[in-house]
């Protein structure tokens, strides 16, 4: 019971942190079909920029200017990088950003060092807010949920009952016939590309404390947020959302179980001592993502929500 | 009808022609190949010699799907580190085995393993991976790389853990009495192999099945017109592909004798998607000039800057955005110009952009040694050629903005001039 209550909460709360960073990926990769390789490094960004703006302020601002900072970057990276490659196709985008990916990391290594920050959750957010089954539950974690909930209701808010949402809606399926009917697609294009990257920036000020901040994060979350966006379906922010959690739930609760192969398959009359039995599930976790996304992808090519083929 | 036929017969290459391009540069590179040792080149050398030709290799195959066929992949370190462990097996095989097939398998035979491994590791995983192409082949490629390279980590009797297995290549009986030992014997078999390679390859895009994934590439939808299946041409040239890549890795197998779980991650795919591209997928000898500048790159600028990842990655950037033909392009552009009638104007042109891609190059490197000697805080001085360049002086900042600024408009000057003629 314990192990399920911590799983699920803890589950939930890496599952709210990849939707938050997916949630744009997704959008972006509808509306102009480029898979942004950088997405992750933007998430970076968003850690690293709350650690320095913390440092000179505090935590509430940086909450506040990393996201925005990281935002104006990726509208930046859209306008001088992505929209001359388009050119050349959706190999060269995606080459792009793949690049892009390279050069964020070296950068970040430049200005902050090769190791982890102290990037710390603020004083004001560092206690103990209950404690269920003899274990302290911190209080950053429900602070986490709750602006990650806050943030799920003001996206589906802006793009489900507002002008602006109406309109990057269409161009989400149909961006030729938006264009046709005046609306400059390019700056939408520029707008949802900063938006998606500033939503990233979020996941990272307040991902970058509760796990680490160093110049590895982003490789590590890098493809598990591809994962997401292909296993949800393509377009679909509710397909996301289910994959996020979907993965978020899987992986925290593998890690917590302790039972091998042996242990399942031990009817079979496999060994604990054979290297196969001897495998545990919590070591499995890692994987479960991409097995996922590789069953996903030859069962079922549209994702679990979308309405396309990737 | 007929005065088709002739016309076309009339358009063909001459056998001169045919000899120019399609026999005379192989022939050159297996010259340059057997000509490389007598310049007596260092032990550093002639490892960085064996290291390039397995790139070259390795490349080539890759480019068989990325430029060929059209399908991007991020994980073909998959196939190279699948048939290099299957090699250091054999190699261990060969080792403990007392005559018998294996005792009597010579080692210099191990990239034809690798090829088989190969092979089979692109059957077996390009069958789910090949009904799609574009971006979700590219995601299930990247899922497969990151489930091998975890996997590699849990079968520690196949892959060793995290040391690797490794293997001794002067085990079994002597080939041409090579023992391989000696590093120029290794060069030997590397050169040997990559020659094989290379030609291999460029016959496989004069086969119909090569020019077939052309055409998938191209416009799949056709080729099914004219009765073939592109998914069913996918997985034929993947497994060709995977197997060349396997047999780059039974020449490394032998090279380094020694295979760890990261030659399957993420990252030495990374690398050599950036080789081929670099050098230039829609030529077939872009890959390997790619492979060669790459390899030179990473074992030689690593010692000189600490920020050449930074410089692999501008590089990179650069090429995707304003030299889509890589450096292939370049080359056979100039190649073309230089024999064309205005030749004179094209060379003016060309001239200034280079000044102006020097001068941004100038900025740029003294902008990334300078930061990154600052980043670390030891106070080190970038010192080019006794030039003292601190973060803070007044010389640094005009080297870094100026020469940036004048290159950036000479060649937005030249971009200009030629859109008006």
């Amino acid at each position: 019971m314990e192990t399920i209550v911590f799983s699920l909460l803890n589950g939930t709360i890496y599952g709210l942190l990849l939707f938050m960073l997916s949630s744009g990926l997704t959008l972006i990769f509808s509306m102009m079909g480029v898979l942004n390789f950088a997405h992750a490094s933007f998430y970076m960004l968003g850690a690293y920029f709350a650690y320095t703006i913390m440092g000179v302020t505090n935590f509430w601002l940086a909450l506040f200017l990393a996201p925005i900072l990281a935002g104006v970057i990726g509208m930046g990276v859209e306008k001088w990088g992505l929209r001359k490659v388009h050119a050349n196709g959706h190999v060269a985008e995606l080459l792009f950003t793949f690049g892009l990916a390279y050069l964020i990391d070296e950068i970040v290594k430049i200005i902050w060092g090769r190791v982890s920050v102290n990037y710390q959750v603020p004083d004001s957010l560092n206690f103990t807010l209950f404690t269920i089954y003899g274990s302290d539950y911190p209080a950053y974690r429900i602070f986490i949920l709750f602006v990650a909930i806050f943030m799920l209701v003001s996206l589906w808010y802006l793009l489900k009952k507002t002008r602006v949402g109406l309109i990057i809606q269409a161009a989400l399926s149909h961006p030729h016939m938006v264009g046709h009917l005046g609306h400059n697609v390019p700056l939408v294009f520029m707008g949802v590309f900063g938006a998606g990257c500033a939503l990233a920036g979020l996941a990272g000020v307040i991902g970058g404390n509760y796990f680490i901040t160093d110049p590895a994060m982003a490789v590590q979350m890098g493809p598990i947020v591809f994962v997401v966006v292909v296993v949800g379906g393509l377009g679909s922010l509710e397909g996301a959302f289910i994959a996020a959690m979907l993965i978020g739930l899987l992986q925290t609760s593998a890690v917590s179980v302790n039972a091998s192969f042996a242990d399942i398959f031990g009817f079979l009359g496999l060994s604990a001592t054979s290297e196969v039995g001897s495998i545990t599930i919590s070591s499995l976790a890692p994987m479960l993502p991409f097995l996922l996304l590789v069953l996903i992808l030859i069962v079922k090519p549209t994702g679990l929500m979308g309405d396309r083929e990737v | 009808m007929t005065d088709m036929t002739m016309q076309s017969t009339a358009l063909g290459p001459t056998s001169a022609e045919k000899f120019r391009q399609r026999v005379l540069p192989f022939v050159l590179f297996g010259l340059v190949l057997a000509i490389i040792p007598f310049f007596g080149p260092s032990r550093t050398t002639m490892t960085l010699l064996n290291h390039i030709g397995i790139n070259i290799v390795f490349a080539l195959a890759y480019n068989m799907l990325l430029g060929r066929a059209g399908l991007l992949s991020f994980g073909h370190a998959v196939y190279l580190g699948l048939a290099g462990y299957f090699c250091v097996h054999i190699l261990n095989w060969i080792d403990a085995a007392d005559g018998g097939f294996w005792g009597n398998l010579p080692v210099f035979s191990l990239p034809i393993w690798g090829f088989a491994m190969g092979a089979l590791a692109g059957a077996v995983i390009g069958w789910p991976s090949c009904r799609r192409a574009g971006t979700a082949f590219a995601m299930i490629s990247l899922g497969v790389a990151e489930l091998m390279a975890a996997a590699a980590f849990m079968f520690d009797s196949l892959f060793g853990g995290e040391m690797g297995i490794s293997g001794d290549r002067m085990s079994g009986p002597e080939f041409l009495g090579m023992s391989l030992g000696p590093l120029d014997e290794v060069y030997w078999f590397v050169a040997f192999w990559t020659f094989v390679g290379v030609v291999a390859m460029f016959m496989f895009t004069r086969t119909p099945l090569g020019k077939l994934s052309e055409a998938t590439r191209d416009n799949p939808e056709r080729v099914q017109f004219i009765g073939y299946d592109p998914t069913r041409v996918r997985y034929l040239v993947f497994i060709f592909s995977a197997a060349f890549a396997g047999m780059a890795g039974g020449m490394a197998a032998v090279q380094d004798e020694i295979f760890t779980p990261e030659s399957m991650s993420l990252i030495p795919s990374g690398a050599i998607l950036i080789a081929a591209y670099v050098g230039g997928i829609r030529y077939f000898s872009g890959p390997i000039m790619g492979a060669i500048l790459m390899t030179w790159m990473s074992s030689n600028l690593s010692d000189y800057t600490v920020g050449w990842l930074l410089y692999l990655g501008l590089m990179f950037i650069t090429v995707v955005m304003f030299v889509p033909d890589g450096i292939a392009g370049l080359v056979f552009g100039f190649w073309n110009g230089i024999r064309s009638p205005n030749r004179s104007h094209l060379m003016a042109k060309w001239a200034q952009q280079a000044v102006g891609v020097a001068l941004m190059i100038v900025s740029i490197i003294v902008i990334v040694e300078v930061a990154f000697r600052w980043s670390e805080g030891y106070g080190e001085v970038f010192e080019p050629w006794g030039m003292e360049l601190p973060h803070d002086g007044v010389i640094t900042w005009l080297l870094a903005i100026v020469p940036l600024a004048l290159g950036v408009a000479l060649l937005r000057r030249v971009a200009r001039k030629s859109e008006e003629v």
